[in-house]
């Protein structure tokens, strides 16, 4: 009985502090997983409202194109379209990435480290496409 | 037989997770057309864009595509508020306002369309 009490305590493992969230290193599948979370709620909070009013702009009248385009030519726009062309191609690049998971396509551990990776490449190459357009290069 | 039933939450979130992956899918594929309808106007102005969603076909894919980002946006946003907003109450009000305001989106979407 003696030794049950000198049981060192175990180790608890709880659910890691909002704190701490700077400090804790996630693998990249971690790293696409919460970008999937943030990006969505981008999209919804201000992808859905502003990209309705430009399309509503956009398709109203001529005058209403004009403004249209007086809107999106603003820098500021400009910078909330590029945030929200980076939520929509992260989203769509890691969404299909779990569609295949979910169909069992790479679901090896180095596979999907790959293809993890591979995400966070992909999306923010084509955001830079995205970016180069916005800004004028062509 | 459990009759206690959850006031906010998934249920038996079979179909909720079934219908996000196919909204995804429908949405993949809507973006490809508008990506591809765009490139395929000749220059981008109130003329060939208003003129892209005056024919019925782009008018039908992309109110089908509109439904599926409502659902998909529902399903996302309460799995996210079921994850980090613990009150009930809270959570709820939240889901609430969630839904007035896709229901407001969408139908100010149909307007839009409605109009070209």
């Amino acid at each position: 009985m003696a030794e049950l009490a000198e049981k060192k305590e175990r180790p608890q493992f709880r659910n890691i502090h909002v704190t701490q969230i700077l400090s804790y290193r996630l693998p990249p599948s971690g790293i696409v997983s919460i970008l999937h979370r943030v990006s969505g709620a981008m999209l919804f909070l201000v992808g859905f409202p502003f990209i309705l009013y430009l399309f509503d702009q956009s398709v109203t009248s001529e005058i209403a194109f004009e403004r249209f385009e007086t809107v999106v030519a603003h820098p500021l726009a400009k910078l909330v379209l590029l945030g929200l062309a980076w939520a929509y191609l992260h989203h769509f690049v890691a969404g299909i990435r779990y569609l295949l998971i979910e169909l069992h396509i790479g679901i090896e551990k180095p596979g999907m480290h790959t293809s993890a990776i591979t995400v966070l490449a992909v999306s923010l190459f084509l955001t830079a496409l995205v970016a180069l357009k916005l800004f004028g290069a062509f | 037989m459990t009759t206690r039933r959850i006031v906010v939450g998934a249920h038996y979130g079979t179909r909720g997770w079934m219908l996000q992956r196919i909204t995804a899918i429908v949405l993949a594929v809507y973006t490809l057309i508008l990506l591809g309808a765009l490139f395929a106007i000749p220059e981008f102005t109130y003329g060939t864009w208003s003129g892209l969603f005056a024919a019925v076909w782009m008018k039908v894919a992309t109110l089908v595509a509109l439904l599926a980002v409502l659902y998909h946006a529902w399903v996302g946003v309460r799995d996210i508020f079921m994850d980090y907003i613990k009150p009930t109450g809270v959570r709820l009000s939240l889901q609430v306002l969630t839904v007035v305001a896709l229901m407001g989106y969408g139908l100010w979407a149909v307007i839009v369309l409605w109009r070209i």
